[in-house]
């Protein structure tokens, strides 16, 4: 008899890793609610969702975004090649700035969307969802620049919510203070460098924390100890997504396909079907889309990601979106009742030209009441993203307590 | 220096050439600007030894087409044939050889093939020339591109399925049987002799990286037999005064309908301003300005090099990097201080093709090792003796002899300034063994490999059609799928060599369709 208790993995077993901070997670995760993202083992729950978010809009939280893909682009023509790679102009990030981006196949659709950290003139780091480390070096070909994958050698903590800034300078960065949105800045911590960037994925005050991999432990200690006074709590990936809806922020894989996951050929999104024109610059001359995407603004775009609410309580998630009984114009990719806002909103591709709201929208809601499968139609409006918008995101030097 | 011109062509090979002379014929202002000191870029003849001049490269005209014969007048500027409809001999050790002449196997010495192998032979044969004939419109015109809804490209797919349904439906299928299949397959099905399979097998593989066991050598086949010199499908011609003579025609034709032509002006980049191509900067630092810009390098190179990766998609560039250009054909061109003998082979014979490829396995054998970097200890040669027909490029009783010798890898393990020596030496003295005292009569010798060839001609990879020829790299898919039709994604340039559809082979039909490309975009605006 074989002994189970000594099974092997297959070629086929795909065996999560542990970040850096999970012998802290571990013992923090009642749950035991654990999901497996990009190949590492992270916690969905610690204990309570809805505490865990309002935590995020209360008081400060901690989640672990060390299984963000990060690739390091430096050397000579750096600059030059991020502008050839991204749709936006890099040459507007000066050094110790930050960039929310994306880029795209030649067809002109998004193969995945993320920040860029500005170091220096010749040294960048990409941050993403999905892994871009060979089509990062196939863009290559024609410039002088080295592509590092260190998404081993950084591990990243999200410290979001009113009073991140208050642990941050318990924890003797006071520093922080004069982070500006979208900044980003070392500090000296445990004999080395910590690097702080004033971002985050919840659309509230909040910071990222990197530092290499064997002194994350010392990092953690750190933050909760600092955090102890300032309802610091640690939290997982449905509390996150809860905020990120609320911010407005489109999730790679959740609102869209990234294009290179997409089996069929019409599920690339352009970044005018995302609604991210502003993230185009068609003036700083040549980037991979480009042509595709001039065509696209001559010719129209097929669809429009836009937010919704939704009349009624019912989280409209997974919902097809009519105009009349019979045209079905749209899907809802993210939604939620938000407790913040008291509205109920969704994120919704809409055909165009539907995403003009010309005509009444309606979602149709599938809703199962303990068993039984029912169907709720409620009428829906397009409306302005951010659905959560607060002051203290932006607000420097921010709130302190 | 600098001026303006309508249409810069970079490049003066022969498609260069026949571009230049279609675009300045139709009135435009034309540059072309050859990096060498002489334009014809392979298809040259050089004097190899005091008085003895040889093709240095190609030495053959099989395609040229008859259209580009008639538009541009060649025969009016100096273009004659020395010879035409030559056959081929297969060569064999022992002198029993076979001369293969369209239809007819026969032996110098006594009967030909078996009355079996023979009717095979011609059936199969009877079989290729129908299906090359189907093909033939496809390989002159401008192919379609995929995936777009315009009718001309809609047109151009319809007819292609319309020639093949054409057919019949026993040849359609017969042709759909073979078309991908591998060339040993199809001969040996008919024909027993190892020699003639060889020799026939040795049509489909020249100048590629193929061996003649490879899927879709049929196909090579296809394309070569679907040209023809002095109408004739198939058959080969030598010009008088070497393949040197076919680029001054050309030069004197696209001269005369008044373009200028440079020649030692390398052009280093091509300049692109608002997302269009808007003329060349030269080594020398100098720019030359000019709405059109056609290139007549290769698509790596003009891609990669002189636009510029910067200017295109990181998708696209990855496609022409991933070009196969490997090229496998070395030359090497003899002066003889008399006419050689071959065993059992009349002189009078020494001015037809000939061919060492005893048979499949001997082929095969060859291109092994340029699978592995290494060049063939046992090569398998064309060659021909132009001065035979063509007293003119030699002193009196003087000879060129100019051999095709497969297999020679670009990229040689051992590097070619440490092999060369040693594989000139092996092909000398495989021509020794077939020609006893040929060596007592070299006078001056001259050994291209493929190296030499990318150095050059500025070849990549020193292959002479810019790109491997074979199924995924033709038609629509050349030089890379979505960039078909000799434009690129940068408007105003334009591909007219080998790299562009139907490939090289010093047929001219890429320059041509270039320049007719060039019109027709100029026409919509």
């Amino acid at each position: 008899m074989s002994d189970l208790t000594e099974a092997r993995p297959s070629l086929h077993t795909e065996v999560s890793r542990p970040t850096p901070f999970h012998p802290r997670l571990s013992g923090l995760c009642l749950t035991n609610e654990w999901v497996r993202w990009g190949g590492y083992t992270t916690v969905n729950a610690f204990d309570n969702v809805e505490l865990e978010y309002f935590a995020v809009r209360n008081q400060s939280t901690v989640f672990d975004v060390s299984p963000m893909n990060k690739y390091c682009v430096h050397g000579p023509d750096a600059e030059r090649f991020m502008n050839r790679l991204l749709t936006r102009d890099v040459r507007k990030i000066a050094p110790g700035r930050v960039g929310y981006c994306i880029w795209c196949d030649d067809a002109g659709h998004v193969l995945d969307d993320g920040t860029v950290f500005r170091f220096s003139e010749t040294e960048f780091r990409l941050c993403c969802q999905e892994r871009q480390y060979l089509w990062l070096w196939e863009s290559a070909v024609g410039f002088d620049v080295t592509i590092d994958d260190v998404s081993d050698e950084v591990a990243g903590l999200a410290l979001q919510g009113p009073t991140s800034f208050a642990v941050l300078k318990r924890m003797g960065l006071e520093g922080a203070a004069a982070l500006r949105p979208f900044d980003v800045t070392d500090f000296e911590f445990g004999g080395g460098a910590l690097t702080v960037s004033r971002t985050g994925f919840t659309g509230d005050l909040g910071y990222e924390l990197w530092v290499p991999p064997e002194r994350a432990l010392d990092l953690w200690d750190a933050l909760w100890e600092a955090g102890r006074l300032h309802g610091l709590r640690p939290i997982g990936s449905a509390a996150l997504d809860l905020a990120r809806i609320e911010a407005g922020f489109i999730a790679t894989n959740i609102d869209f396909v990234a294009k290179d996951n997409a089996l069929r050929p019409n599920r690339g999104r352009s970044p005018f079907e995302l609604g991210l024109n502003r993230l185009v610059d068609f003036d700083k001359g040549h980037f991979t889309g480009r042509r595709a995407l001039l065509e696209e603004r001559e010719k129209g775009s097929r669809y429009h990601v836009v937010g919704l609410e939704v009349l009624g309580s019912k989280p409209a998630r997974d919902a097809l979106v009519y105009v009349g009984e019979a045209t079905q114009v749209g899907t809802v990719t993210s939604a939620m009742w938000s407790p913040t806002c008291k509205r109920n909103i969704a994120i919704a591709t809409l055909k165009r030209p539907y995403d003009l709201g010309k005509e009444p929208l309606w979602t149709e809601i599938y809703v199962n009441k303990e068993g039984k499968w029912e169907k709720v139609v409620a009428l829906c409006h397009i409306t302005e993203r951010p659905f959560f918008k607060t002051p203290r995101r932006s607000a420097t030097p921010p709130l302190d307590h | 220096m600098s001026g303006t011109y309508d249409a810069i062509v970079i490049g003066g090979g022969h498609n260069g050439l026949v571009c230049a002379a279609y675009l300045a014929r139709s009135g435009r202002n034309v540059l072309v600007l050859e990096a060498r000191e002489k334009v014809g870029g392979a298809a040259a003849t050089e004097e190899i030894a005091p008085g003895y001049r040889a093709p240095v490269f190609a030495h053959l005209l099989h395609h040229l087409h008859p259209a580009i014969e008639k538009d541009l007048g060649l025969a009016g500027h100096g273009l004659a044939l020395a010879a035409r409809g030559l056959a081929t001999v297969a060569l064999e050790r022992s002198g029993r050889h076979l001369r293969i002449d369209g239809a007819s196997v026969t032996r110098f010495d006594g009967p030909g093939v078996s009355e079996a192998d023979l009717a095979g032979y011609r059936r199969v044969r009877a079989r290729l020339l129908k299906y090359a004939k189907a093909l033939k419109p496809m390989l002159t015109e401008v192919p379609p591109r995929l995936g777009t809804t315009a009718w001309s490209d809609r047109k151009s797919l319809l007819k292609l399925g319309w020639a093949i349904r054409r057919l019949g439906r026993a040849d359609m299928r017969e042709f759909l049987r073979i078309v991908l299949m591998n060339v040993a397959d199809l001969f040996e099905d008919e024909i027993e002799d190892e020699l003639l399979v060889g020799a026939l097998a040795f049509d489909a593989v020249l100048g590629e990286h193929v061996g003649p066991r490879s899927p879709n050598t049929v196909l090579s086949l296809l394309y070569r037999l679907s040209g023809s010199a002095a109408g004739v499908q198939g058959a080969v011609a030598v010009p008088k005064g070497g393949m040197g003579a076919v680029a001054d025609a050309l030069a004197a034709a696209a001269s005369a309908a008044g373009a200028e032509i440079r020649t030692q002006a390398p052009v280093t980049r091509v300049l692109v301003e608002g997302d269009r191509a808007a003329g060349v900067v030269l080594d020398s630092g100098e720019d030359i300005r000019a709405p059109e810009v056609i290139s007549n390098a290769g698509p790596k190179i003009t891609f990669l090099d002189l636009l510029g990766a910067e200017h295109l998609d990181a998708g696209f560039v990855r496609q022409v990097a991933n070009i196969r250009t490997r090229g496998s054909a070395a030359k090497l061109n003899l002066a003889l201080k008399g006419l050689p003998e071959i065993q059992g082979l009349p002189a009078e014979a020494l001015g037809e093709r000939l061919v060492i490829a005893p048979s499949v396995g001997y082929l095969e054998e060859a291109f092994n090792p340029a699978k592995y970097g290494e060049f063939s200890p046992r090569p398998a040669l064309e060659i021909t003796l132009p001065s035979v027909h063509d007293a003119t490029l030699v002193p009196d009783g003087g000879h060129v002899l100019s051999a095709v010798v497969q297999y020679a890898p670009t990229r040689l393990e051992a590097g070619w300034d440490a092999a060369r020596d040693g594989f000139q030496e092996i092909v000398l003295d495989l021509l020794e063994a077939h020609a006893p005292g040929l060596r007592s009569l070299v006078v001056g010798q001259q050994l291209l490999t493929p190296l030499d060839l990318e150095r050059r001609f500025r070849m990549t990879g020193g292959h002479w059609h810019h790109g491997e020829l074979v199924v995924d790299q033709m038609f629509m898919l050349r030089p890379v799928p979505g960039a078909a039709q000799y434009e690129t994604p940068v408007a105003g340039l334009f591909l007219c060599g080998a790299g562009a559809h139907p490939g090289g082979g010093v047929m001219g039909v890429a320059g041509m369709n270039a320049a007719k490309r060039v019109m027709a975009r100029e026409a919509v605006g």
